[in-house]
């Protein structure tokens, strides 16, 4: 299936150069997790802090899952914080 | 001690300018910066004070960590009654300023009255005098902080000044301190300029001592500043993106408020990301954004720096433009864009800089365009109001026209000036105010970060999110995760985020050091450098003295548990797209919880027994 991944702050470098507004799309297995697809792009686990899925927040043990769908959106940040 | 102990009184009504000696039985309550002058500020001012009249008092003031080796130890605050709001008003900056107050071995300046002719209070070291200020009038902070450093030829001192949209009454003016720190929300500019004070210059070449155990104070202030070095926020997200970095995340999550709060999302929000500012222009080769800037002692450097394109619109006839100056920070890049559907980078950088130049915050002025352009929208506002001016949604000539008027308080820019209420009630659309005790909203929805709506409604400045950021925890997991889209637990969330806040904008710290550090990591710093009791639960009960003290002056201000609450729309319009589509702020759910919490009654008022407590 398809879904699209989005790598922002410090992550972006490891998306690939044709990446437009921080994402790219990507074909996964139905079994993939989202720590899998991470691991597929070079992003250190311990670097995932914020792990988006479609807006919600996914917990470390969600990640190891098959959480995926046709068309998904995964956004992910290292440690961020503002104000 | 880190106190100075010394606290100048300044009665502008007179021309007179007296020492005294700092109330160290308030300051063993107190601490220092906003709860010791929001301490005296409530024993000296009756709460129903007209805040533009000479009776209303404004205080400058420092913390007693304010220009120690304490990293972020720079900041100041600026404690009066708000003329936006009627509430108490406390807004905090850093930059240089505050801690050359200390330096020059003041705690705090009192200001009261109001000069006949506009004046500025000078202070070198134990000298101070208030000095004419008439040539000053009318001109910019940015061209009355040149021309204080050419008259005084001295290229260390320290500004803060308002501009013209303080003197033309904008309600929500700011005090801009070397050029582009501000006390920015509330209106405490407006109140300085009601005073005919211009601005306020300061010399200092003490130092401050008066460390009570110096080497113990070393060593927690360098375990504090390993902390923020080794974090991953404070050590290297801040430096690189700015609080900017958020745009992104907060539009993801479904909590940007968009297009005066209609809307979740944002689809122009990656263009003014903080990533978006490090990107190349293909119009000049160059980015918008220069360097990272950090205010004094300051090791995580949150500041941006930026330049314009020399060929944008905005500047391109505008030299004076085309420098490096202060850049967009989060909560202006939100309101200038998203809530006003605008995303030109370059234009809301033009925007920011004129907020700095003339003294608004940007974002209550923001919001109030965003405001206008729904009224525009309806039909309430036409052409024949916003002086020919086409006030679209997503319109970024109409955006930058309206900046530029209401900084100079001309046109149509004085009715923006007064703010989204009154502009809303004008037009007849009090509905369309998205405001709380008549200020305007920072950068998170409510319906999308449901414990921020109870944050919102108690907070004692008006919306606000610096009073109590749970966004920290429901959104960044700090200091851990929860959900922002229920409302469990929410309650005693925001009292431990409004009173751990308290704490710190009394210390002369600046919070984003929270996003790294505990009250732990903070309190080793505060009781080494201070005389008397600082233990962690002294410190948790001043947080909530503080809360309490500014509640009680609020209440006997005229405010109620009915001013508690939020515009309409956020609580019955729910979400339409995003993780809280479907969904409204459920305020009522969590109110009833935290008055409980706080040991209030259910009219929102602090019962016997809880001030009695707290000593209040």
């Amino acid at each position: 299936m398809r879904i699209t991944l989005k790598l922002f702050a410090s992550l972006q470098e490891h998306l690939p150069a044709d990446a437009r507004n921080q994402g790219t799309e990507v074909v996964i297995g139905e079994n993939d997790t989202p720590y899998q697809l991470l691991d597929r792009f070079h992003v250190p686990r311990k670097m995932a802090h914020l792990v988006i899925l479609n807006g919600v927040y996914l917990n470390p043990p969600e990640r190891e899952k098959p959480v995926f769908k046709e068309g998904d959106v995964l956004a992910v940040w290292p440690p961020v914080a503002g104000g | 001690m880190a106190w100075t102990r010394n606290v100048m009184r300044v009665n502008l009504t007179k021309g007179t300018i007296k020492r005294e000696p700092l109330n160290m039985e308030w300051a063993m309550e107190y601490l220092g910066q906003r709860g010791l002058a929001t301490k005296y500020f409530v024993e000296e001012v009756d709460p129903k004070v007209d805040p533009l009249s000479p009776e209303n008092k404004m205080i400058m003031t420092t913390g007693p960590l304010t220009g120690t080796m304490a990293s972020t130890g720079g900041r100041y605050s600026v404690v009066t009654k708000g003329p936006l709001t009627g509430a108490i008003a406390c807004s905090n900056s850093g930059g240089f300023i505050g801690a050359e107050i200390k330096s020059a071995g003041w705690d705090m300046i009192i200001f009261e009255g109001r000069s006949k002719k506009p004046v500025y209070l000078y202070v070198e070291n134990d000298r101070a005098e208030l000095l004419d200020a008439r040539d000053l009038w009318g001109k910019s902070v940015w061209d009355t902080d040149h021309e204080l450093h050419k008259r005084h030829q001295d290229p260390l001192i320290r500004v803060a000044a308002v501009g013209r949209a303080a003197e033309k009454g904008c309600l929500y003016a700011a005090i801009v301190n070397d050029l582009h720190r501000a006390a920015g929300r509330s209106g405490v500019g407006t109140v300085m300029a009601s005073k005919n004070l211009k601005a306020v210059v300061v010399r200092g070449t003490r130092g401050v001592g008066n460390i009570r155990d110096p080497k113990a104070f070393m060593k927690a202030v360098n375990a504090g500043k390993k902390v923020l070095h080794d974090n991953a926020v404070t050590g290297a997200g801040l430096p690189k993106y700015g609080t900017q970095v958020l745009m992104n995340v907060i539009n993801e999550i479904g909590a940007s408020p968009t297009r005066n709060m209609r809307e979740v999302q944002f689809e122009g929000a990656s263009k003014i990301s903080g990533e978006a500012m490090h990107e190349i222009r293909k119009s000049d080769g160059k980015a918008n954004l220069v360097t990272n800037a950090a205010c004094f002692g300051c090791t995580i450097a949150c500041g941006r720096i930026s330049v314009i394109d020399k060929n944008h619109y905005t500047v391109v006839n505008s030299p004076k433009y085309w420098g490096a100056s202060g850049g967009l920070e989060y909560e202006a890049a939100w309101a200038l864009g998203n809530d006003t559907g605008v995303d030109d980078l370059d234009a809301l950088t033009y925007a920011n800089f004129l907020c700095n130049e003339d003294g608004i915050d940007p974002i209550s002025f923001g919001s109030t365009v965003a405001a206008a352009m729904e009224l525009y929208e309806t039909g309430a506002i036409t052409k024949k109001d916003t002086g020919g001016i086409d006030l679209k949604f997503g319109s970024a000539e109409a955006l930058t026209k309206i900046t530029e008027l209401t900084c100079r308080g001309e046109g149509f820019g004085k009715i923006i000036g007064l703010g989204s209420r009154r502009l809303c009630e004008k037009y007849g659309h009090p509905e369309l105010s998205m405001t709380v005790k008549s200020q305007e909203f920072p950068a998170y929805d409510p319906r999308g970060i449901q414990g921020m709506g109870l944050a919102y409604a108690t907070s004692n400045r008006g919306a606000c999110h610096l009073r109590g950021y749970t966004v920290a925890s429901e959104v960044m997991g700090i200091p851990e995760k929860t959900d922002p889209l229920t409302t469990d637990g929410k309650p005693a969330l925001v009292k431990a985020f409004q009173d751990a806040t308290a704490v710190v904008d009394s210390t002369g710290l600046c919070v984003f050091t929270t996003f790294a550090w505990t009250l732990n990591d903070i309190q080793p710093q505060i009781a080494a450098a201070c005389e008397g009791d600082w233990s962690m639960e002294k410190l948790h009960e001043v947080g909530e003295r503080i809360w309490n003290m500014e509640r009680m002056f609020n209440n006997a201000a005229g405010f109620t548990a009915r001013d508690d609450t939020l515009p309409r729309r956020l609580l019955t319009e729910p979400a339409r797209t995003g993780p809280a589509r479907g969904k409204a702020n459920m305020l009522d759910k969590m109110l009833p919880e935290y008055y409980r919490l706080r040991g209030w009654t259910p009219e929102g008022t602090p019962t016997k027994e809880t001030r009695a407590r707290l000593g209040l």
